[in-house]
């Protein structure tokens, strides 16, 4: 089984975000990670790498800081990377997608994983958009998967619930927090990720230009959110806490 | 010529989803001022006989595709119906809630229609004729003010209970347009739906939110927030610590790694609240916080706090909310 995984370095989600002189995400100084729903990804494929045997590989955008998560999914057990920096100005889900499939199109693949949205973003689409280019069918946030021959069966979230859905491979299937508890990469895993193949490519390497890849979205500026002013505290007997916090509830925030 | 705004009515149980009408209610105004139609797509089994309920929330034209096929949501087939009339139509925008499913179709036909496509955007402005919409990034630790300059039409997911819904006005009509549909063959077969029990609303959609974290101690009490939710009519969340140690399930969790939710009040009780715990529910309108430690973060963001125990708090509080229910 060829398994191809999606992947994307973020802000670690214990980092604090703010905003450099020109009204930009400030990424000085940040703590990189692999993001917590590709982890997951990641974990998945090599679960059933040892179950079903086969090849781990992974797929990224982005520029060289980025070789440190691979580097990281690597010494977890994955393969091969392929990291592909497109060296734009500006870039959106459909620039990130549209790479993404080119390079995934020019790879033998059998099942496509990634995590159903990034914690940077949010916005839980580029894994879908390269179901819908390379013409396979996706199923997102899934918390259990089973390979059954030449199918798989996916357990989705759903509201309220949850739905089990069959899908023909290749497929692309995203991964929802609860699939599995990713490992820790071992020292062995770590110095073996050293010398396991890591392919750096442009656009023209995949026969994109530029214009094949703009952004549809722009973004006009950053902020922050306006911090709240501070709170009320009450303190003293349960009965006298409890009465003032619902009288301020009903008279002054006047929400309930 | 692109004209029209579309929006995507999601029926949930045989019901329209309250983001639907929170939608058309703001875009109604836009529509307005840009004299554009308003129009709703509506999809499924035997579902025409909800098409009046969107003229009354604002819609000029509902777009109803039924089919057999569509009685049960697949991605596939959602899309193929939903990408098929938008191409016929050519929609200046079209916009969805962003719930579970809204995401799921909205990621494939953007793509399908080679557009760009916002999500869980919180806030909308018209600028210049454009539509710009404001979405939160790093879960809601910074935002960005977005938009679509050139494709067509421009998509975007909203997200539920943030837009303000208008009343609805009796005897206000859309013209219907029934279309038989047939997505033709689906690649996702659905085996199997569990659906949980729960007399709760959603956690994404509640108007109340009461959480517990890891001050909890155990799964065993949770049934103490659980009473306080039923007073209120809310939802009950979590923390990442009380999920991660395994007492309530995954998709109760609220955070950076969980759901991000927007109540009108969120009571956070034994949550010490992390960034990404704040990140997550930072944006509700009013946030009680209840915990024992008069440092703990939450006090930083709650409106309201009191320091004590939780268990000899919450409920008391219970009790308070049902004496003051019964009487109002």
């Amino acid at each position: 089984m060829k398994i191809v995984v999606l992947m994307k370095q973020t802000f670690d989600t214990e980092a604090k975000v703010t905003l450099d002189k020109e009204g930009k995400i400030n990424r000085q100084g940040v703590n990189l990670i692999i993001n917590p729903y590709d982890e997951f990804a990641v974990e998945e494929a090599l679960r059933i790498k040892e179950k079903h045997g086969g090849e781990v590989s992974l797929v990224s955008v982005g520029g060289d800081s980025v070789q440190e998560a691979l580097r990281q999914a690597l010494a977890m057990g994955a393969d091969r990377a392929v990291l592909i920096n497109p060296e734009v100005e500006e870039i959106d889900e459909y620039t990130t997608a549209t790479i993404l499939a080119k390079a995934v199109a020019g790879m033998e693949y059998d099942l496509i994983l990634g995590g159903w949205r990034a914690i940077d973003d949010g916005s839980a689409q580029v894994a879908g958009r390269v179901a819908e280019i390379l013409n396979i069918p996706v199923v997102n946030q899934v918390t259990k998967i089973e390979i059954e021959g030449d199918k798989a069966v996916a357990t989705r979230d759903i509201e309220g619930g949850n739905e089990v859905v069959e899908v023909p491979l290749p497929a692309v299937l995203t991964a929802q927090k609860g699939l599995n508890e990713p490992r820790y990469p071992t020292m062995k895993g770590i110095m073996q990720a050293k010398k396991k193949p890591m392919e750096k490519k442009g656009l023209a390497d995949l026969g994109l230009d530029a214009g094949q890849v703009a952004a549809k979205v722009k973004a006009l500026s950053f902020f922050l959110p306006s911090p709240r002013a501070a709170g009320k505290i009450f303190e003293g007997e349960v009965p006298e806490v409890v009465a003032a916090l619902v009288k301020a509830l009903r008279e002054e925030a006047k929400v309930i | 010529m692109t004209k029209g705004i579309w929006v995507y009515a999601e029926v949930r149980d045989g019901k329209i989803k309250k983001v639907t009408y929170e939608i058309l209610s703001t875009f109604r105004r836009f529509a307005d001022q840009l004299g554009e139609e308003l129009c709703a797509v509506l999809a499924g089994k035997n579902v025409a006989g909800l098409a009046p309920e969107l003229g009354a929330y604002g819609a000029d034209k509902v777009y109803v595709l039924e089919g057999d096929k569509l009685e049960h949501y697949t991605t596939d087939g959602y899309t193929k119906v939903v990408a098929d009339l938008l191409k016929e139509y050519q929609p200046a925008a079209f916009l969805l809630g962003c719930t579970i499913r809204g995401r799921d179709l909205a990621a494939q036909v953007a793509q399908r229609l080679q557009t760009g496509l916002m999500t869980d955007c919180t806030d909308v402005a018209l600028e210049d004729g454009q539509l710009v919409f404001t979405r939160p990034i790093y879960a809601g630790k910074a935002y960005t003010r977005v938009y679509c300059p050139e494709a067509r039409p421009v998509m975007a997911t909203i997200r539920p209970n943030v837009l303000s819904v208008a009343a609805p006005q009796e005897g206000r009509t859309a013209e219907v347009i029934k279309i038989s549909a047939d997505p033709g063959d689906l690649r996702q077969v659905i085996r199997d739906v569990v659906r949980q029990v729960s007399t709760r609303p959603e956690l994404t959609e509640a108007d109340i939110i009461v959480s517990g974290g890891r001050g909890m101690k155990g799964p065993e009490n949770f049934k103490i927030i659980e009473e306080l939710a039923d007073v209120l009519g809310a939802a009950v969340g979590a923390s990442r610590a009380a999920v991660d140690a395994g007492w309530v399930p995954q998709s109760m969790q609220v955070g950076q790694t969980g759901k991000t939710v927007s109540p009108t009040i969120y009571i956070a009780c034994g949550i010490s609240g992390a960034i990404q715990h704040l990140a997550g529910m930072g944006s509700s309108k009013c946030i009680v916080a209840i915990n024992k430690d008069p440092e703990a973060n939450i006090f930083k963001v709650a409106d309201y706090g009191i320091v004590g125990d939780l268990f000899q708090v919450v409920p008391v509080l219970t009790e308070e909310f049902k004496k003051l229910l019964a009487s109002s």
